[in-house]
């Protein structure tokens, strides 16, 4: 009986899932539609902008038609499709080279930066979280709201150029850019990064952490929790053991939009530090018009960001039995 | 017969000519500093660095490309700190009709992959401009090359459609440096240059390593040089500072005080022809009348302009495009200055008393915003009312540059007057901006390309910058310096006015002492 039940609840979280992934796909496609056409009225195109402010009109003609930028727009969009369905993302106008391959060089990189910003932002903002609602209205839960409020407040342009100013010029114990290339061992590599990954973590550690001590403040004041606490169940065991499992579904929500920043929003990062990152490649590609390596960038982040959006989903819906059974 | 050599002899230096060692390219300033010594790796960032980066020199379009065209190859001619061109590869260039040009080149000359530099690699090199299909920013003008074939191992001629004394000079651009014939793989370069390529990846970085088989005896002297590009100012400033890279391109002037305030550092002015100058269309009304273009020309306090915007880092211009330290300046040419006077006058001489005008200016172009704000609080206290439309950087040279009758443009260095002059002031060229139309302008601008004696040049020139001071459509309030900034142990720095970073040729010229 028991068993059944579960085997039909995971048979509707399936169902469940498997809409979710569907309309994924439905919201790439809109995406993509959707940057064609607002790279369509931009001002200049390909041609243009390749051939720079001192080129004549026969040049940009010549240059347009060897690019294919003289065949009707939804043309265009149409053998964009069937290549990126069939694998293929097509070549990138301006370098001259397979957008697959200039993509390959930066991918690595801004998944890396992303990845170890997440793997100190995500600890810490679950500690200062929990930590502060287990204190709520103390002075340690005042002096963490503080600080998370500034962080949230304070842009991220001006913590790395303060960063640069005191660790760099300053003190010189860290480099002011992050070069990443291959001949690097990870020291150096590390060390280029720390800068980079702390001006993440202040954007996102302060988002994770304000929503993690809303979301465990939030089954505070429930009847179970009171329950678990008269029945004389440590706080730390009633946070990790009762609470947690209830409000993991928020916090991991609110952790998948802020990591979904770290891919897509680290342009401002990149650029200070020069990283060679995608959000820049993609910043490269709008100023140069290059049109099929736009679309490939815009593809990453927006499947990133639905993959992430996916696993809070799958989170939420595992994790609440309620969810399941619908 | 002319011989590009002739400013050399002049100078009285001994040696001109075949034995001529780089080092003469050297002003005593930067002897001064000691011998050269071998040895040291640098890194050096540049304003852009994007996929649009080329190994292609034909393609190139940005500082970034021209440094790194300069570092794998070398052109037939160079140009020194005056901006004379000298025989690089190229032993002797010369013709006795401007038209027929004989070149010789150098012996002994291998490219990176080891095979010797020979007349067919140049030819090679030279027409690929004039095929469409290589995308060439050079092409209009190697529209001009009518013949170019080998007549030896090491010899060539060229014949050109018309006959232009400037020849050597537009040679020396890194557009036409030299390539082993038959090249169409850019992912790495095979040139005669000072650097061999060791790596090449656009929009991340370019590393070159000392060619130990450059022909200049001893050069170049650095073991290794990384360019890489840095867009944001502040971002290459601190990158400076901090030890980073030890040489910067385009330092704001706001930024010079951090960098002057450091004992490490220095910097290096390089004044230069660039420009950001109004345009006011002359096919257009109302700014196609000669009043109206005399009341903006007298409006602009540009002492004001080189104070306020460029911090003192800009060369006061005289409403042409040849900067006072050009060899054909025209010094007798009265300098024109804010009067509101005259400005009055000609504004009620133009009827416009009272019109609201637009002129748009952009980022794109450097300082037309702050230039037309200024423009207009002076227009407004002699009646005349501009509204000034600020319009983005993106895009603007293809949807606003010349599209308006009041606007701004922003003109580049170019290595001769005739080439600014063909490119942006001849009645039929395409970057005409103002639209003007001299036909005495344009006689004086074919007569002055074929006249090979230097001071009939310079008279035709000086006449050529009276007209489009006083008759054409473009404003020219200042010249805009270069600054770059580097680390003292760099050695051996000195401006050429082609650009920033000696005219992009650093890299064959500098030392480490570090």
């Amino acid at each position: 009986m028991a068993g059944a039940s579960s085997q039909s609840g995971m048979k509707a979280a399936l169902i469940l899932i498997g809409k979710r992934f569907a309309s994924s796909l439905l919201t790439l496609l809109m995406v993509s539609v959707t940057i064609f056409i607002i790279a369509q009225l931009l001002p200049g195109d390909t041609a243009q902008e390749a051939l720079g402010q001192s080129a004549t009109a026969d040049q940009v003609a010549a240059l347009r038609h060897e690019m294919g930028l003289d065949r009707p727009a939804h043309v265009r969009y149409v053998s964009w499709l069937t290549g990126m369905v069939t694998g293929d993302p097509g070549q990138s106008m301006v370098a001259n080279m397979p957008v697959a391959e200039v993509i390959s060089t930066r991918l690595p990189n801004s998944l890396l930066l992303a990845a170890l910003t997440a793997l100190v932002a995500i600890p810490v903002a679950l500690a200062i979280g929990i930590g502060s609602a287990m204190n709520r209205g103390g002075r340690i839960d005042r002096a963490l709201n503080i600080v998370t409020l500034s962080m949230v407040a304070v842009p991220e342009f001006l913590v790395a150029t303060i960063a640069v100013l005191i660790f760099s010029v300053k003190l010189r114990w860290l480099p002011s850019i992050a070069m990443a290339s291959s001949d690097m061992d990870w020291s150096d590599y590390l060390r280029g990064v720390a800068m980079p990954i702390l001006t993440l973590c202040v954007i996102v550690v302060a988002q994770m952490a304000r929503m993690t001590r809303a979301a465990v403040i939030d089954q505070m004041d429930r009847p179970y929790v009171e329950m678990a606490v008269l029945k004389g169940v440590a706080p730390v065991r009633v946070v990790l053991k009762h609470i947690m499992p209830n409000a993991i579904a928020p916090i991991v929500n609110a952790m998948a939009l802020s990591l979904s920043y770290l891919l897509g929003g680290a342009v401002i990062v990149e650029t200070i530090f020069n990283y060679p990152g995608l959000a820049s490649l993609m910043v490269n590609a709008v100023t140069s018009r290059d049109m099929p390596l736009l679309q490939a960038c815009a593809m990453i982040f927006c499947t990133a960001y639905l993959i992430l959006m996916l696993i809070a989903d799958v989170t939420a819906i595992l994790a609440n039995p309620r969810l399941r059974a619908q | 017969m002319t011989d590009i050599l002739s400013p050399l002899s002049r100078r009285g230096l001994i040696g001109a000519g075949l034995g001529m060692g780089a080092g003469l390219l050297l002003p005593d300033g930067a002897r001064a500093a000691g011998r050269p010594r071998r040895g040291g790796r640098i890194r050096a960032a540049s304003l852009s660095s994007s996929t649009a980066d080329t190994l292609d020199p034909a393609k190139g379009a940005l500082s970034t490309d021209y440094i790194r065209h300069y570092m794998f190859y070398s052109g037939l001619t160079q140009l020194d700190g005056q901006l004379n061109p000298r025989p690089d590869l190229a032993e002797r260039i010369e013709s006795a009709d401007q038209i027929t040009w004989h070149i010789r080149l150098r012996k002994g000359v291998t490219f990176h992959d080891g095979a010797d530099l020979t007349a067919q690699d140049v030819v090679w090199s030279l027409l690929r401009h004039k095929n469409p299909a290589t995308g060439s920013k050079m092409a209009q003008i190697a529209e001009q090359f009518a013949q170019i074939r080998a007549t030896g191992k090491q010899d060539l001629v060229i014949r050109l459609t018309g006959p232009n004394a400037d020849l050597p000079a537009i040679l020396a651009q890194s557009h036409f440096v030299i390539l082993r014939a038959g090249t169409s793989d850019f992912r790495t370069a095979n040139g005669t240059g000072p650097y061999l390529c060791a790596q090449f990846r656009p929009g991340v970085r370019t590393l070159g390593r000392r060619n130990p088989n450059f022909w200049k005896p001893g050069k170049p002297y650095l073991d290794e040089i990384e360019l890489i590009g840095i867009p944001d100012e502040t971002s290459r400033v601190n990158a400076l500072l901090s030890g980073d890279v030890h040489l910067i391109l385009a330092v704001n002037p706001r930024s010079t005080k951090r960098i002057m305030a450091s004992p490490r550092h220095a910097l290096m002015e390089t004044q230069s022809g660039l420009h950001t100058n109004l345009i006011m269309r002359q096919d257009r009304l109302p700014t196609g009348n000669p009043h109206f273009v005399a009341t903006m020309k007298y409006l602009f306090d540009r002492p004001l302009i080189k104070r306020a915007l460029y911090r003192g880092y800009a060369t006061i211009g005289n409403d042409h495009p040849i900067p006072p330290f050009h060899p054909y300046y025209r010094a007798d040419l009265p300098q024109r200055v804010l009067d509101l006077d005259k400005a009055r006058w000609h504004l009620q001489r133009s009827g416009l008393d009272g019109v609201r005008l637009p002129i748009y200016a952009s980022p794109a172009a450097d300082g037309s915003v702050d230039m037309a704000s200024i423009l207009q609080e002076y227009g407004s206290r002699i009646g005349l009312k501009l509204a000034v439309n600020r319009v983005p950087a993106d895009g603007y040279w293809s949807t606003h540059w010349m599209k308006h009758p009041l606007g701004f443009g922003n003109t580049n260095p170019r290595p001769t007057a005739d080439l600014l002059f063909s490119l942006f002031y001849k009645s039929d060229a395409a970057w005409n901006e103002s639209g003007w139309k001299n036909p005495r302008f344009d006689r004086l601008l074919l007569e002055a390309r074929g006249e090979a004696d230097q001071a009939k040049r310079k008279q035709l020139y000086g006449e050529m910058q009276g007209l489009v001071h006083h008759y054409c459509g473009v404003g020219i309030p200042v010249f805009i310096n270069l600054i770059d900034g580097y680390d003292r142990r760099l050695k051996g720095m000195f401006p050429i006015a082609m650009g920033g970073m000696m005219g992009y040729q650093f890299a064959e010229h500098v030392w480490w002492e570090g």
